[in-house]
């Protein structure tokens, strides 16, 4: 081994600087505070320039990473943000919310006996810089094609689209049923870990290349899909996003404080009820306040109810901690701020007072049986376990199903059976001539980074489709 | 930008009417859908009935009553201003079909929602009763377009200064006693709707009701407008926001009316103090 290379390996990983767990809690601002250019250097340089990189085939779209990395070694960081925007053309996103650790940081070979490379803060590191120092010069765009493009639904997936596109010369145009672009990014992840003004940065980008975009238009109730055509759109792309919440269906659920996470966190997200009476939105503020499930979007739902100055948040989730689906860093993030997890423990029923407002809930202690279809252990009840547990506000956070506004009001776009749209693997074409189809709508509520993929490859379709044909 | 076309107070001040540019939504609605309207940057999303529209002008009319917070917001909107958002149509359209002989029970601010669907029954060739009732006579809203567009016209104030002293469901006891009716519309505040329905439950005649759930999205996204139908959990804003009266759990949707009582308070009191001076 040569002595550079141990060198290199002896370097630790670089911390990401952070907000105090018992300050940030709560507060909205952001928690990592981001590398500075010093420490995105040291940390670049640890990176091993593997031949054959792991860490790309651990990423959904397969982003340049020992290529960005290297330029950053060398500092030279406005060539390492052109290398990203390549592959990714939101990388201040990505950077932050990847589930890195299963996918390109799962995969680097560094973390085989160490640390792996933080390839989620050095992208990070770059994006900001670009956004903030750096006036971000973008590539250039195509000759006018004279062709029209509608996208319904601006996530990550409808954005992505539009960027690529527009690239490529044509007209396009994003209609949005909220009243504000950005999808999850602004109605779902919060403040203190997406901050608006990243995605709000991103699109008004897209809005220097050209991009028209129509908010409070609901697509299947504002105007049909086939009316699009009709308007002389040439095509269109469907990233609308899951959308319908899942509830538990157990008795007393529709008491008052039991909400949604969607419901709860675009309350408290894209109306920005955490700053009542200064925004008119309300939001009930709990003491004890439990969140069902264990991902994402439990996570989200738990740390906010902490800021908005809970005393006790508990994460109730069925299975155990290994099942637990939400990203590493959004869990240890949890724990420090004090956020309770009972695990193994399943909520069987909501107990109201004489107003209708949630008090307690009923629970069953679980444990660990065979293995499931999913290959996780399937949890069953321990008998005579049931306990009950304080409550005064409720987020009900396990997952999303399709939601049917758009989808049942165009009989020639096929649904399976859960309702999600039938879309081509590799093109995302759907069964209707001229719409493609992708991101959560298509796989269920999956990742921003997959969403971000199959609107890459639908717009290289798109394109196809408008200079070739069908 | 969703400019204001034309503003009128009703009833007392605190009913106001409010025309509006939205092409597309004109273009589109249909009785029985809804809009959502938020005024500024920090405003709420507050959902109001599409109570006419008209294709040509590009507008759609909204009928409100002044009762918190946001309400009070969109009563200082003149002539000229507008709303940042307006969203829609969203809901269900009303069912209107040619059934034979229907009546339209409305009450408050209800009859604004109820005269568009009375319209659309009449234009579609039933013989239509319609019953209206308020607290007293300056709070009756329409009665001119509500008679316009009824084969009969009852009316009802609880303080007895105008019309039938009395409710609505006394007119419509009678009423039901001396036709056959298909069918039954009743809009007005829920307990008006529950009083309604138990009694045309009690004659065997089908009954729908139009609720009005705390809402956000209106898309069906959020599950905040989320009332007991049948025993079954249904979405208002986009299951309806019409309903068969005789299997809504009122009760419940009381309830969740009051989720925000305190909050709702506070705001509209501070509200007012700020722009009292
Ligand atoms: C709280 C939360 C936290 C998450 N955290 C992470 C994370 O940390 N990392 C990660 O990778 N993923 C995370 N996810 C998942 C990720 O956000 C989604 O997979 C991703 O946003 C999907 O993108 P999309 O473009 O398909 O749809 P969405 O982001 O859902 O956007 C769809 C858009 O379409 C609009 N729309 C819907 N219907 C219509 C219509 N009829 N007409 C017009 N517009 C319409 C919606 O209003 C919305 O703006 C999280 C999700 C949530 C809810
Ligand atoms: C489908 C639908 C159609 C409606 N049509 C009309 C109409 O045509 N004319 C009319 O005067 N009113 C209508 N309403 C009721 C109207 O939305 C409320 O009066 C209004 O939201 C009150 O807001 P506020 O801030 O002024 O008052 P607040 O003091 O905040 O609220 C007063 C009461 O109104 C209800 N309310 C509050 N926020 C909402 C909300 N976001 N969505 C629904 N209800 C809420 C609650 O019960 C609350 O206690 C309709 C409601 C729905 C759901
Ligand atoms: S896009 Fe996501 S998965 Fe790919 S390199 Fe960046 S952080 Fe890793
Ligand atoms: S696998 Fe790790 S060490 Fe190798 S190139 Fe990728 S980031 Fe660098
Ligand atoms: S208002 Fe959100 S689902 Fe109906
Ligand atoms: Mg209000």
């Amino acid at each position: 081994m040569t002595q550079k290379a141990s060198k290199k390996e002896k370097t630790p990983r670089q911390p990401m600087p952070e907000q105090a767990p018992e300050v940030r809690r709560r507060n909205f601002e952001e928690v990592p505070l981001g590398y500075t250019a010093e420490t995105a250097v040291k940390e670049a340089q640890r990176c091993l320039q593997c031949k054959k990189p792991a860490c790309v085939t651990g990423c959904p779209v397969q982003v340049d990473i020992p290529g960005f990395v290297g330029q950053i070694a060398q500092g030279h960081f406005e060539n390492a943000i052109q290398t990203i925007w390549g592959k990714n053309s939101l990388p201040a996103i990505c950077g932050r919310v990847c589930p890195q650790e299963i996918q390109c940081e799962g995969e680097c070979i560094l973390g085989k006996k160490d640390q792996p490379l933080a390839i989620g803060n050095l992208e990070r590191f770059v994006a900001d810089r670009a956004r903030e120092e750096v006036a971000c010069e973008f590539p250039a765009k195509a000759a006018p094609t004279g062709k029209k493009v509608a996208i319904v639904g601006s996530g990550p997936s409808g954005l992505t689209v539009a960027g690529d596109l527009l690239l490529k010369g044509h007209d396009v145009t994003l209609l949005e049923a909220f009243h504000k672009p950005g999808g999850v990014l602004v109605y779902g992840i919060p403040e203190f870990r997406l901050p608006k003004e990243i995605v709000a940065c991103e699109v008004a980008g897209l809005e220097k290349l050209g991009l028209r975009i129509e908010c409070n238009n609901v697509v299947g109730r504002t105007v049909s899909l086939d009316e699009l055509f009709e308007d002389g759109y040439d095509a269109v792309y469907i990233g609308v996003g899951a959308g319908l919440p899942k509830f538990l269906n157990i008795p007393g659920e529709n008491l008052i404080g039991i909400y949604s996470a969607n419901e709860y966190l675009t309350r408290a997200n894209l109306m920005k009820a955490y700053r009542f009476p200064e925004y008119d939105t309300p939001l009930a503020k709990g003491k004890n306040v439990a969140v069902l499930g264990a991902g994402n979007v439990a996570m989200d739902s738990a740390r906010t109810a902490m800021r908005l100055g809970a005393e006790k948040v508990r994460i109730v989730y069925r299975r155990s901690r290994d099942e637990m689906p939400a990203r590493a860093a959004e869990i240890h993030h949890a724990e420090e701020e004090g956020i309770e997890f009972y695990l193994l423990t399943s909520p069987t029923a909501f107990i109201g007072d004489e107003n209708g407002r949630v008090v307690q809930m009923k629970c069953l202690q679980m444990e660990l049986g065979e293995p499931d279809e999913s290959g996780r252990r399937r949890p069953v009840a321990v008998e005579g376990s049931e306990f009950l547990l304080d409550c005064d506000l409720a987020v009900v956070a396990v997952g999303a199903d399709a939601n049917p506004l758009l989808t049942r009001s165009d009989s020639e776009i096929a649904l399976n059976k859960w309702g999600y749209i039938i879309a081509d693997p590799k093109t995302g074409k759907t069964t209707k001539k001229g719409v493609w189809a992708g991101g959560d709508i298509v796989t269920g509520q999956a990742t921003v980074i997959l969403a971000m993929g199959a609107g890459r490859d639908a717009a290289n379709s798109i394109h196809d489709y408008l200079t070739i044909g069908w | 930008m969703f400019k204001i076309v034309k503003r009128e107070t009703m009833a007392d001040d605190t009913v106001v009417l409010n025309e509006i540019e939205a092409p597309r939504i004109a273009a589109k609605a249909s009785p029985g859908q809804f809009v959502i309207l938020k005024a500024n940057e920090t405003g709420e999303r507050i959902p109001l009935t599409i109570s006419d529209l008209d294709p040509e002008r590009g507008t759609i009319t909204v009928i409100y009553m002044v009762v918190g917070k946001s309400t009070a917001l969109f009563q200082t909107l003149a002539v000229g201003d507008g709303y940042q958002d307006v969203i829609g149509p969203l809901g269900k359209p009303t069912d209107i079909e040619k059934l034979g002989k229907v009546v339209c029970v409305g009450g408050g601010t209800g009859v604004a929602v109820l005269f568009p669907i009375t319209r659309g029954f009449k234009d579609a060739g039933n013989e239509v009763i319609s019953i209206i009732g308020a607290r007293n006579k300056d709070l009756l809203l329409l009665e001119d377009k509500m008679e316009a567009v009824s084969d009969q016209l009852h009316v009802c104030t609880d303080d007895g200064s105008y019309g039938h002293k009395g409710f609505v469901t006394e007119v419509l006891k009678d009423v039901l006693d001396n036709h056959k009716v298909d069918l039954v519309v009743a809009i007005g505040p829920v307990p008006m709707m529950k009083f309604v329905s138990r009694l045309t439950y009690e004659y065997n005649v089908k009954t729908l009701v139009s609720l009005n759930p705390i809402m956000i999205d209106g898309t069906g996204m959020c599950g905040g407008c989320r009332v007991s139908v049948g025993d079954k959990t249904k979405f208002a804003c986009v299951d309806g926001p019409e309903f068969d009266g005789h299997k809504v759990d009122y009760d419940g949707l009381m309830q969740r009316l009051n989720a925000y009582t305190q909050e709702e308070k506070a705001a509209y009191e501070q509200y007012c103090k700020l722009h009292q001076t």
